[in-house]
């Protein structure tokens, strides 16, 4: 399959080679006449109710809800890691479930209650998850702290909730906050600074269990 | 401030907040959310149109037709950048490879053009009408291929000693070995992002770049305009490792985008277009032949390497520490640089000791297997007195023995069973392995601005950065130790060309030289306050946040009732330490490891590192710095590699679910320890860097506790389980 792949792009490479000379051409914005006009982009209404406060928002349907949160109201501190759920800088709360917010569109959102990293404390007021993320230095660059925070405290919500996971011997049992079960949970957040050690400290120490 | 004789007793040496493990000062912003990174900056640009950039589909070739008609005409579209609107571009002193192409196409992804839209799903959408029709030129994509080709790197000179050959023909025990390293990628989270902005002919941009003043020199030479009239602004960075040392094509191309736009234009690398439209880490190919005594001492040590790069590129300089690290009389090194078409390969953190230490560190391990001798032992019987590539330079401090016999108490070394393949538990074949860790402790000249407010508050602004380093908060602790003030009494502005230079965060020279130029600044502001309050600046004291003199004791703020005062001056590394002495930082790296023996599967279960990196300046962000390293190392060991496709020439896996780095669930708890040392050769504040010493040997402690496990070498990285699987022992 590959190699025929490569003789296509060899062939179409080998007729455009043989084209004679490169001309590059542009057309500047304002000059331009040839192609038709296009539809205008759709837009639907969506209304959500971001850290407590109801928002209404027009919105591209094609815009994600991190998008929505960062560009449109603002709410810079859900990260744009990868744009494809791989990292989880993006993740934030809705219905108090976490998800990643890059792989959700902002109109699927209607009437949903979201919960971002502004919502769970400020720098005067930090959450205890902040507050133990600051005192166990479970951040170095910073830039997927929100999104580590956020899964942080959902995690130990499943937790508390039974929700099972694969580092259970017995998916049946009652999961505890063992560094196993939180490691396991929280493996879908990449730092790259290399925190997790220090995280998992902070965790640990919101759980109110021993290390 | 000059500093080229070694610093004697100094304020620093207080250490009443210097030295104590601070939270960072930036703490609260970062885990609110409330830290603004460039993409963010709402508040410069309300008004920020999107670039989205259409990368190249060719590794190498020419744009032979590029068609924006229907692009142009796509809803909100406001410009189309391409080489052919963009003028003429010159080339930066850092990274050689163009940020536009066309014509010429030198990379995949690299840029053919930026569309401007209202929106980013516009500009998105409008990108994907581009046209572009390519010659596809045939290209090197294989090291292996090409190592027989490869020239002396200019940057990285032979060096040579005694005499190799002979002894190494001589030597009763010997090994002669090859060991790969792949292409690495840095992987920072936040993607390569600016914001520009033009007014006239002055541009500003909000961006991530490490080093500030590179990053306007090299926009400036790129965009033929004047320094002084690019302004940079990185108050915050999501990580860099090297990939932002200076402006990269994101810079480049929101600011061709502002111009043609007429408005300010923000634009983000797209996460699956960082890696071949930047800068990677590249692969190496080396040869070690050490020859030693039947004792252990070395009698010949020889260290080649080849990497690969566009011809003007940066060479990977793994040799750089084998002449500085173990003693012997006969040695050489040669660092080759191959040509390939590759994307361009660039600094990632240690460049040169972290790929070199991961082949001279399993060498040693060998090493040690052929003579029956414990690795620490072998190690601690070629150490060096003066510095073994020169024989003559005595180190300026050198603790590597210390580092390795405190780690090997503290890890339980003696534990371990030289024997591989002897420790099980349960499904677990279970091994213990060790390396020296070094990385050059340098400096560079670093300024620093110190005003006292009048409310007694002192600012420090420099252009220095905190790309997770802990720079505020250590440049804070500087400024409070100086000033006699609790730390909460310090703002810290960092990462605006509006203020003094500095060497910026690389090398592992940030914190010293920084925290340096902070020193300096505050020795000047110190004599402005004993002047303005009419006191001989000789025997003035600043303590508990007064000014301290005979008996009297002013408050601080009073100095500044008529107004703010201000110091500001540079600390200026001259080169005469370097050549007395041989300046390093050592450490020693202690991993176990438990190896799946059915599905040879790698699972860190411990691991410490040792530092002595001079006066650590705040024990919690300097452990972070190291813990950090380690996880990379752990990646480096055991997954990260860039996939060449070598008939088209891209690295293949190029996003965060393809091109693998460590997770939560692959590190186990880790512990770090700091030797007390302070360096006066170094700098005023006598401290080294420790971010990339973290680094340097974590990766072959790993390979060599594999090794202990499995009784398998692997000397080819990363060490992926398939590579010693067929081998593992047999299944009783």
């Amino acid at each position: 399959m590959s190699g025929s792949n490569e003789m296509e792009i060899s062939r179409r490479g080998l007729l455009v080679g043989s084209a004679a000379t490169a001309a590059l051409t542009t057309v500047s914005v304002a000059d331009s006449q040839a192609a038709p006009l296009q539809p205008q982009p759709a837009t639907m209404k969506v209304t959500m109710k971001v850290n407590g406060q109801r928002r209404s928002l027009d919105v591209d349907t094609r815009t994600t809800l991190l998008d929505a949160l960062r560009e449109h109201l603002k709410l810079t501190g859900s990260k744009k890691g990868c744009d494809h759920g791989q990292c989880g800088a993006c993740t934030v709360m809705v219905g108090g479930t976490r998800i990643n917010s890059c792989l959700s569109l902002a109109v699927m959102h209607e009437g949903d209650e979201i919960t971002t990293i502004e919502g769970l404390g400020t720098p005067e007021k930090l959450h205890p998850m902040q507050a133990a993320f600051v005192k166990h230095d479970g951040y170095q660059c910073g830039y997927c702290t929100p999104g580590q925070i956020c899964s942080a405290v959902a995690v130990l919500g499943e937790i508390k909730a039974g929700v099972p996971s694969h580092a259970m011997a017995d998916v049946t049992a009652r999961p505890q906050a063992t560094n196993d079960e939180m490691r396991e949970r929280m493996s879908g957040n990449i730092c790259r600074c290399g925190a997790y050690s220090n995280i998992l400290e902070a965790m640990t120490e919101v759980a109110g269990v021993d290390a | 401030m000059n500093f080229d004789a070694p610093a004697g007793p100094n304020l620093i040496d207080r250490m009443q907040v210097v030295g104590k493990p601070y939270d960072r000062i930036d703490g609260p912003l970062k885990t609110t959310g409330t830290a603004p990174y460039a993409y963010e900056r709402h508040d410069v640009a309300p008004n920020a149109a999107y670039g989205h950039v259409v990368g190249a589909a060719i590794a190498k070739g020419r744009i032979v037709r590029i068609d924006t008609a229907e692009a142009a005409t796509a809803p909100g579209v406001i410009a189309i950048v391409t080489a052919a609107n963009a003028g003429v571009l010159g080339k930066g002193d850092f990274i050689d490879a163009p940020a536009l192409a066309g014509p010429v196409v030198t990379h995949y992804h690299q840029a053919v053009a930026l569309v401007v839209a209202d929106t980013f799903e516009q500009a998105r959408a409008a990108g994907a009408m581009v046209q572009v029709d390519y010659a596809r030129a045939a290209g090197r994509f294989d090291l292996a291929s090409e190592k027989s080709s490869a020239t002396l790197a200019p940057t990285s000179p032979p060096t040579m000693r005694g005499d190799f050959a002979g002894a190494f023909a001589a030597a009763p025990v010997k090994i002669d070995r090859i060991y790969t390293t792949p292409d690495q990628s840095h992987m920072m989270m936040e993607p390569h992002a600016t914001i520009a902005e033009w007014a006239g002919d002055r541009l500003t941009v909000w961006t991530s770049v490490q080093t500030i003043d590179w990053g306007r020199r090299d926009l400036a030479k790129i965009l033929g305009m004047p320094k002084d009239r690019v302004r940079i602004s990185s108050p915050y960075i999501g990580g860099g490792f090297g990939g932002k040392a200076t402006a990269m094509a994101d810079v480049v191309l929101a600011a061709l985008g502002a111009r043609a736009a007429k408005r300010p234009v923000k634009v983000a690398l797209a996460r699956p277009m960082m890696v071949n439209g930047t800068v990677h880490r590249a692969a190496t190919i080396q040869r070690l032949r050490i020859g030693v005594a039947n004792d252990g001492r070395i009698l010949a040590i020889g260290h080649e390497t080849v990497s690969g790069n566009l011809p003007d590129g940066m060479v990977e300089p793994c040799t750089i520490q084998t002449p500085s690290l173990y003693a012997g009389e006969n040695r050489m090194t040669e660092t080759r640089l191959a040509v390939l078409d590759l994307p361009e390969a660039s600094s990632m953190r240690a460049p040169g000791e972290a790929p070199g230490m991961m082949a001279l560190e399993i060498a040693m391990d060998e090493l040690a297997e052929a003579l029956a001798m414990d690795p620490v032992e072998l190690r601690v019987r070629n150490d060096a007195k003066v510095h073994p590539g020169d024989g003559k330079r005595p180190f300026s401090t050198r603790a590597l023995v210390p580092a390795l016999r405190t780690g090997a108490e503290r890890f339980g070394w003696s534990a371990r069973i030289p024997k591989p393949a002897q420790v099980r538990d349960g499904r677990w074949l279970v091994g213990m392995g060790v390396a020296s860790a070094i990385r050059g402790a340098r400096t560079r000249t670093s300024g620093a601005r110190a005003r006292l407010e009048t409310s007694g508050r002192v600012v420090i602004e420099t252009d220095m950065t905190d790309i997770g380093t802990g720079s505020y908060t250590i440049i804070a602790q500087t400024a409070a130790e100086m000033m006699g003030l609790p730390l909460d009494r310090i703002d810290v502005r960092l990462g605006e060309s509006d203020y003094p230079v500095t060497v910026g965060s690389v090398g592992q020279r940030g914190a010293t030289s920084a925290t340096s130029g902070v020193y300096a600044a505050c020795v000047k502001l110190r004599e402005a306050v004993a002047q303005r309050l009419g006191l001989n600046a000789a025997d003035v004291g600043f303590d508990g946040g007064r000014v301290v003199s005979g008996g009297r004791r002013i408050p601080l703020a009073d100095a500044a009732s008529g107004g703010p005062l201000v110091g500001e001056d540079e600390v200026e590394f001259g080169e005469e330490l370097g050549k007395a002495y041989a300046q390093e930082a050592f450490g020693a790296h202690f991993v176990e490891v438990g190896v799946d023996r059915f599905t040879g599967e790698v699972r860190l279960r411990r691991m410490l590192a040792v530092c002595a990196a001079g006066r650590i300046l705040n024990p919690k962000t300097a452990r972070s710095q190291v813990i950090g390293a380690m996880t990379m190392g752990a990646g480096a060991a055991l997954m990260e590699e860039l996939a060449i496709d070598k008939r088209f020439g891209f690295f293949v896996n190029h996003d965060l679910a393809s091109y693998e780095v460590p997770v939560h669930a692959d590190m186990p708890h880790m512990d770090v320890v700091f030797l007390d040392e302070t360096d006066a050769t170094i700098s005023p504040m006598k401290a080294k860097g420790v971010g990339e010493l973290g680094l340097s040997g974590v990766a072959p402690a790993i390979a060599n506790a594999v090794y202990n496990a499995t009784g398998v070498r692997v000397r080819d990285y990363p060490m992926t389980l398939e590579k010693h699987l067929a081998k593992l022992p047999r299944i009783v």
